[in-house]
């Protein structure tokens, strides 16, 4: 009956336009009558214990579909990136509040859901505050405009004697709250070029924006509240657990043997998935009424696969097809330097430097495994319930997967309990829907134990990279050349967001980005390379500073090792190099001031840190680095300092104090900045000293704690963090803090003892190996 | 039917005795305040209070917990207000959260042991538990305060 019912009301006509409100409540009310799967609340509202919205008290006015104010002066505030630590929402709508001058107790945020009218819908690369600055700006700014238009009309005086503060407009004379200004109607509207042209505050009026408020999401998030992806509920739900096929890619099943789970309590079923979006090939799924029947279940059937092309892949193997690739100068994408062509500038050297460098596979390991609950609601519509990262990515495949029209899908906004970057990549979510479907639209919980999630996941892909530089007779530099050779993430998943490179050849820019830095070297090429063996054998993920954190591992290593050369020290050679002129000289709006600003932080980190003093203990110095953060387009200028001392018994880092300093322009959230930018820092230590896996038949080696060894609070250092004072446009932040522990961390080694490593991660063993050789 | 105290009110759960504990409390009693990491007792994120210590309810059968009184973030105290969550609000300690729930839960188990903590004491029990946000300095920081707070609320009462 239930399918038959569905497909019925699929064809009904359903205002395209329905408020959420309007669906929760007629899918509650179906629910009852019907005996559909009804789910619990998604977290739109992650400061409401239920997550439930807050819905309009009497008439709103919504001056742009990013808010509206209802008859209360309530401020509802639409959000459209994933909550997964940044405390987005919050930042976001302080942002819009500002402008329109309201409380902030009377604001609240929803997370919404994947309605067409919303656009593109993706949380990363630190754009989330970049980019709503302009856009929640010019909304805020529009609300307040036609609030003070409404009283001035209501008091029949000019509107420029009016003003609007805190929820109230007043001419010095009348006031009027917001909430009585609704309440009375306001229907005014604003063309896109009426609201280009809308003043907006000065930094000096801004009430909101760099001070301190509470973060919307933090209360629920001490009380167990908080609804995560793994907390979604259905009625009537089953549940499922993965059984993996042996490679990424490419593997069939040939046989499944369930006759062992018959006994298991609660075991339902076992479904070869049949995936015409390609996402999932050779999956099976275990059903069961509980989340551990079906694991017991699945411990005790027997699956033959037919395995892919790459159950024999190492990390090794990937490697040396990374050097061949990087040896042949046909291949890749070079990126539009100002002078690509570095081959007079090293014909023409006096002396030359190279160095390769690599980076292990690492895994994302975000504390909430990847979840999905899927089913079809009595509209019709296929439900997905989970966290993410890139709505907009996903939701075309798992149309193809469905079979059915993208508007016959919607994903409810879930918190991420840890993106990343994770959850950029969707493809979690799709298993779980081919699983619904089929059993014909029945609610299936998929969870993926930790195991699963790490054998499944999008890694960061292991890097070789080769630097050389070309001296003149003077020691001057005068070419550059950085070949970069990595599986491309974003090749293998969007590869319409590939620029092309000077030589028509398309590349990544999330597999090369910081390599295009801005020191004045000379000619300067940046080669970036896909390595299709890695594409092939796993998935590529984006991880949190993607191309950055560990393209500047190089470049910064790199730098150091080129001021040794040459007899400089690093500091002053770096600034040497470090002109705001021609090529790196910056451009309005997002990185005003080029070079110049890099060129401050560094100096400012060197001051914190009291860098070049030589009064530290044995085998104990300080190293630097310094990166422009996530792209060249949306320059985070930033600089780091760590102090460490290597234990030349054990080969043991003791890393003991970290510095850094960051111009990201206006600092919007300033608790905030600094909890992302102490969490990015710990994250670029983590991966420089603790966590790393590589590829083993296949996969990766490492897929739990027992052997997978992130850091920990016993390794974590005191921090110092300092922002530059700025009014320039904001840019983000949620990943720059990453990409100088590790460089820092090298060269800081190589000043207590002289030891250069040029691998990450830099384990104790390899320590050793280096101050024995 | 196993029986047990969760947060003070007697429950009985049909399920199999070799359920862990967390998959009881999530799914069969319904408190998601409890969270699934590593499922190895190796993150700390599942950790509850069974009679009165930090235990990691993802290693924990659900017929070990038989006749005790279980605790979870939603029990710690009535209305969200024991003083380790204050200082965790106060901080702003949590980023996405996932880990917060064991963190506090191990947190108020360190203080109930150790009253006065030195950081070698946080540092060494709080390395247990994972947060994958590296929100350990704030961590750190928030069990000190805890402390403190605890201890006058002791020395005032």
């Amino acid at each position: 009956m239930g399918n038959k019912l569905i497909s019925r009301m699929t064809n009904a006509a359903k205002p395209k336009d329905m408020t959420r409100r309007g669906f929760l409540v007629s899918m509650t009310a179906a629910g009852v009558a019907f005996g559909f799967p009804r789910a619990s609340y998604a977290a739109m509202d992650p400061a409401a214990v239920d997550g439930v919205p807050i819905q309009a008290t009497g008439d709103t006015f919504e001056p742009s579909m990013w808010y509206w104010i209802d008859a209360n002066g309530q401020v509802n505030v639409n959000i459209i990136r994933a909550e997964m630590g940044q405390h987005v929402g919050t930042a976001i709508a302080r942002i819009l509040a500002d402008e329109l001058e309201v409380a902030w107790e009377d604001v609240h945020i929803t997370h919404v859901d994947t309605d067409e009218k919303w656009g593109l819908m993706v949380t990363g690369g630190s754009w989330s505050i970049w980019q709503s600055w302009p856009v929640y700006r010019q909304a805020g700014a529009a609300g307040r405009t036609a609030l003070i238009e409404a009283a001035a009309k209501m008091w029949d005086v000019a509107h420029d004697t009016c003003e609007a503060r805190n929820g109230t407009v007043t001419d010095g004379t009348n006031t009027a709250t917001y909430a009585e200004l609704v309440a009375a109607g306001i229907g005014r509207s604003f063309t896109a070029d009426e609201l280009a042209a809308l003043p907006l505050k000065p930094h000096s009026e801004l009430r909101l924006v760099g001070k301190d408020v509470t973060a919307l999401d933090i209360e629920n998030k001490t009380n167990g509240k908080a609804i995560y992806g793994l907390d979604a509920k259905v009625d009537g739900m089953v549940y499922g657990v993965p059984m993996l096929p042996p490679t990424r890619l490419g593997s069939s099943v040939v046989s499944i043997d369930d006759s062992g789970a018959k006994d298991v309590k609660g075991y339902l079923q076992t479904l070869a998935l049949d995936d015409p979006s390609g996402t999932v090939p050779g999956w099976v799924v275990v059903l069961g009424e509980t989340l551990m029947a079906a694991k017991w279940a699945s411990e005790a059937i027997a699956v033959e696969w037919s395995a892919g092309d790459t159950a024999n892949v190492s990390e090794e193997d990937i490697n040396a097809r990374s050097r061949a690739l990087i040896a042949d100068p046909e291949t890749g994408g070079i990126l539009p330097t100002e002078t690509p062509d570095t081959t007079a500038a090293f014909e023409g050297a006096a002396d030359t430097l190279e160095a390769e460098y690599t980076t292990q596979t690492v895994l994302h390991f975000q504390l909430e495994p990847v979840n999905a609950t899927a089913f079809q609601n009595e509209d019709g519509i296929w439900e997905i319930h989970t966290g993410n990262q890139w709505q907009s990515l996903i939701l075309p495949t798992l149309s193809t997967a469905l079979d059915a029209p993208a508007d016959k899908i919607i994903m409810r906004s879930y918190m991420l309990g840890g993106g990343f970057g994770r959850r950029l990549n969707g493809d979690y979510t799709v298993p779980a829907a081919l699983t619904s479907k089929a059993l014909g639209g029945k609610p299936v919980k998929l969870v993926f134990f930790r195991e699963d999630d790490a054998q499944f996941d999008s890694p960061r892909s292991p890097s070789v990279q080769k630097l050389r530089m070309a001296f003149d007779t003077d020691n001057q530099v005068v070419g550059m050349e950085h070949h970069a050779a990595a599986a491309w993430p974003t090749g293998v998943l969007v590869p319409s967001f590939m620029p092309k490179g000077v030589n028509g050849a398309p590349y990544d820019p999330f597999a090369i980005d910081g390599a295009d830095h801005w020191y004045s070297v000379g000619a300067h090429q940046v080669r970036a390379i896909s390595n299709e063996l890695a594409n092939k054998t796993f998935r590529p993920g984006w991880l949190r500073s993607v191309g950055p954190g560990w393209t500047n591992f190089a470049v910064e290593s790199f730098m150091d090792e080129a001021a040794h050369k040459v007899g400089a020290d690093p500091l002053a050679f770096r600034l040497e190099h470090l002109k705001a002129e021609g090529y790196n000289a910056g451009s309005a709006p997002n990185a005003v001031g080029g070079a110049s600003r890099q060129a401050a932080v560094l100096q400012r980190v060197a001051e914190m840190s009291g860098y070049g003093s030589t009064d530290l203990p044995e085998d104990t110095a300080i190293g630097i680095a310094t990166t422009f953060g996530q792209s060249r387009s949306m320059p985070t200028w930033t600089a780091g300092a760590v102090k460490l001392r290597v234990d030349r018994e054990n080969g043991e880092i003791e890393v003991q104090k970290m510095w850094l300093a960051f111009d990201c322009g206006t600092v919007v959230d300033p608790d905030g900045a600094l909890a992302q930018c102490e969490g990015a820092a710990l994250w670029g230590l983590s991966m420089a000293l603790y966590e790393g896996t590589k590829i083993e038949n296949g996969n990766v080696a490492d897929l739990n704690l027992g052997s997978y060894t992130p850091l920990r609070m016993i390794d974590t250092p005191e921090m110092e963090i300092d922002f530059v004072e700025s009014t320039e446009v904001p840019v983000g932040l949620g990943e720059p803090g990453t990409t100088v522990v590790a460089p820092a961390i090298a060269n800081a080694i190589y000043n207590a003892v002289g030891v250069r490593m040029r691998s990450l991660p830099i384990r104790p063993d390899d320590v050793l190996a280096a101050l024995k050789a | 039917m196993i029986d047990f105290e969760i947060n003070g009110r007697p429950v009985s759960v049909d399920a199999d005795p070799d359920t862990p504990l967390l998959w009881a409390i999530r799914d069969e009693i319904g408190l998601t305040g409890t969270k699934f990491g590593c499922g190895i007792g190796m993150c700390g994120a599942c950790t509850v209070h069974v009679g009165g210590r930090a235990t990691r309810s993802c290693i924990t059968t659900l017929s070990d917990v038989e006749g005790t009184n279980v605790t979870t973030i939603e029990g710690l105290d009535a209305e969200a207000k024991h003083p380790v969550q204050d200082a965790w609000r106060n901080l702003r300690v949590p980023q996405c959260g996932y880990c917060q729930s064991g963190q506090i839960m191990q947190a108020a188990a360190l203080l109930q042991d150790i009253p006065n903590p030195s950081d070698e004491d946080i540092d060494a029990v709080m390395t247990g538990n994972l947060c994958r946000c590296m929100t350990y300095p704030r961590i750190r920081q928030a069990v000190r305060d805890a402390a403190t707070a605890m201890t006058g609320d002791t020395n005032n009462g």
